[in-house]
């Protein structure tokens, strides 16, 4: 009751162009609109996510489960070889993805945005295209790069060498101490176009009077921009962060196509993504305990962290009004 | 005093508006060039590539193409992409449409909780669920099947498509479901006849929006499906990388008949796809 009378009481008065709050249609009606969109995604995706902590706590033999365990499969994960030198050497990697990725992309992609709004010639074409790479397959993405990259037919190499500096020709995936740094780059290629569409749209929703406005009070350019479009810009540097940081915790397909299933070479561009499907599918006989207890693990990180940053980046917009 | 600080700026100025360019086309020339190289090297044959890896087709040649679609079975993993990624948009779509209508405009007891649920799957990193995903599937049978594949992509594309399409539900006004209501229309001849006319462009964002990563998704069916005669492009490609790893012609053809899909579709749906791809800002 409590709940219908104040909708029927704007039924009564309905606000001005907006439907939303009129009594709802009855239950039933309700249920047969929600229920199938409710129910494929509760079954085939909510449910399941929320069984892998259930796994976690179980022994497994192949895709049988056995009796409960408690954290035993925990232990496992971090204390047995190799899973517990692999384990913190990929959330290492992960890490310095995404801060990596994130201090090239938030840079550039911020340059280009700026750059971009104050350009008239081929505008729309500089924007597609700069976007263009971030509708490939991470995979496909990855196979080109490996392609272009390879030490003895790749164009980057017989390049080097062209112009004589043979000495920068090297096995650029081949060689531990380029093969990540290079997934990094590559990653960028993939995915600047993003950021930049981001902080494009967080820039044309600026009115232009107040740029002008501080023009009036003597600021330049660059003190325009550093106290007036930056501040402004804060959600969408969270969003950006948020998304970036997600997406740098779930890379499989780049990697796999650059580095292998087992991340190589000696696994030097090995990431999570990697370790979690060779551990569930690739791994001993209670692969499915053990990489559930990964699940767990992962699932705490990506959405701890993005839910902590949230809530933190929306302190520092109500900060700054 | 005035005048040479003034000629400095002015010199200044032209600087940037040559470097600038150059910086904005340069970057340009940085995206395109390794396409640029996918598309004629798979004009060329191998032993051309091999001689000099940069250089344009002397004859165009389109035997690359002919293998990889017939003998590296690119025929079968298109057909079966393109069956499994429109399919599965068409069911994400086709559900989260009436949600979508419901959450967007009533409100209702526990409207707010189903909002909520909804939109959590933007957040949350599905992969995770892949062993319960795959036993429930083995369940039903459905494990190495495209129908299988096609609920779990359907479901991952529901979170999206009702966050788009309530959005937009709720920003209709409300004159005229209240006429057809006046007129003794029921519920479902409302939707139908009058909002789901209205939500037309939504609906094109949310399919073609969702058709990208679907066509690009490799976890799911790399796990799901055994049979290489389900296989889609994705998975087929680290087949195929194996087999032809000296024909590199062949290799850049498979790389492109994968990939120009997507190009023709960005490129004819640019606006919708710059919206899906804006569209979480600020509302994260």
């Amino acid at each position: 009751m409590a709940v219908t009378t104040p909708s029927t009481e704007r039924q009564v008065r309905p606000k001005p162009g907006k439907g939303v709050g009129r009594t709802a249609p009855p239950w039933k009606t309700l249920a047969l609109f929600l229920a199938p969109a409710f129910l494929l995604y509760a079954i085939f995706m909510v449910f399941p996510l929320a069984q892998a902590l259930f796994f976690s706590l179980f022994e497994w033999k192949g895709t049988a489960r056995g009796g409960f365990v408690g954290l035993h499969n925990f232990g496992e994960l971090f204390g047995r070889f190799p899973l517990n030198e692999q384990l913190p050497r990929d959330l290492l990697h992960n890490t310095i993805f995404f801060i990596g990725t994130m201090a090239i992309q938030v840079s550039l992609g911020l340059l280009f945005a700026v750059l971009l709004q104050g350009n008239r010639f081929g505008k729309q074409f500089l924007r597609t295209t700069y976007v263009l790479p971030f509708m490939i397959s991470p995979l496909v993405v990855g196979y080109v790069w490996s392609l272009i990259l390879n030490p003895t037919f790749g164009p980057v190499n017989t390049t080097l060498k062209a112009i004589g500096l043979d000495a920068l020709a090297r096995p650029w995936l081949g060689d531990p101490t380029t093969a990540f740094p290079v997934v990094i780059l590559v990653n960028v290629w993939f995915w600047l176009g993003f950021p930049l569409l981001l902080f494009a749209a967080g820039l044309a929703a600026i009115p232009e009077d107040y740029a002008e406005a501080a023009s009036i009070d003597g600021a330049g350019p660059w003190q325009t921009f550093r106290h007036v479009t930056m501040p402004l810009l804060t959600p969408v540097f969270g969003t950006v962060a948020i998304l970036t940081f997600i997406r740098a915790f779930n890379v499989f397909g780049l990697v796999w196509a650059l580095g292998g299933v087992d991340g190589g070479p000696a696994g030097a561009t090995d990431v999570l993504g990697l370790l979690f499907y060779r551990t569930a599918f690739r791994g001993g006989v209670d692969a499915f305990g053990v990489a559930s207890a990964l699940a767990v693990v992962m699932f705490a990180i990506i959405f701890g962290i993005s839910m902590l940053a949230r809530w933190w980046f929306s302190r520092l917009e109500e900060g700054l009004t | 005093m005035t005048s040479i600080s003034h000629r400095a700026g002015t010199r200044k100025r032209s600087a940037a508006a040559v470097a600038i360019p150059i910086l904005m086309w340069g970057y340009a020339a940085i995206v395109l060039a390794p396409l640029l190289l996918v598309v004629l090297n798979s004009f060329r044959t191998t032993r051309e590539i091999f001689a000099d890896p940069i250089g344009l087709p002397t004859s165009l040649s389109f035997e690359s193409y002919t293998t990889a679609w017939n003998e590296a079975s690119f025929s079968q993993y298109f057909v079966n992409s393109l069956t499994i990624t429109v399919a599965s948009v068409v069911l994400a779509t086709g559900t989260a449409v009436f949600a979508a209508y419901a959450l967007g405009r009533y409100k209702f007891r526990g409207s707010t909780l189903l909002s909520i649920f909804f939109l959590s799957g933007l957040l949350l990193p599905f992969r995770l669920a892949i062993m319960p995903l795959f036993l429930l599937l083995e369940n039903l049978g459905l494990i190495d099947s495209r129908i299988g594949l096609i609920l779990v992509y359907a479901a991952t594309g529901v979170p999206f498509s009702v966050f788009i399409l309530s959005a937009y539900f709720r920003q209709l006004p409300s004159e005229l479901t209240e006429a057809a209501r006046i007129d003794g229309a029921g519920e479902f001849k409302i939707f139908g006849r009058v909002m789901l006319p209205l939500v037309r462009p939504a609906l094109a964002t949310v399919a073609v929006f969702q058709f990208v990563p679907l066509w690009n998704d490799f976890f799911f069916p790399l796990v799901l499906l055994r049979s290489t005669d389900k296989w889609t492009l994705p998975v087929g490609m680290t087949r195929f990388f194996g087999e032809f790893q000296a024909d590199w012609s062949t290799l850049f053809a498979g790389i492109l008949i994968t990939l120009l899909p997507l190009v023709i579709l960005f490129l004819v749906a640019t606006k919708q796809i710059i919206a899906g791809l804006t569209a979480g800002i600020g509302k994260m």
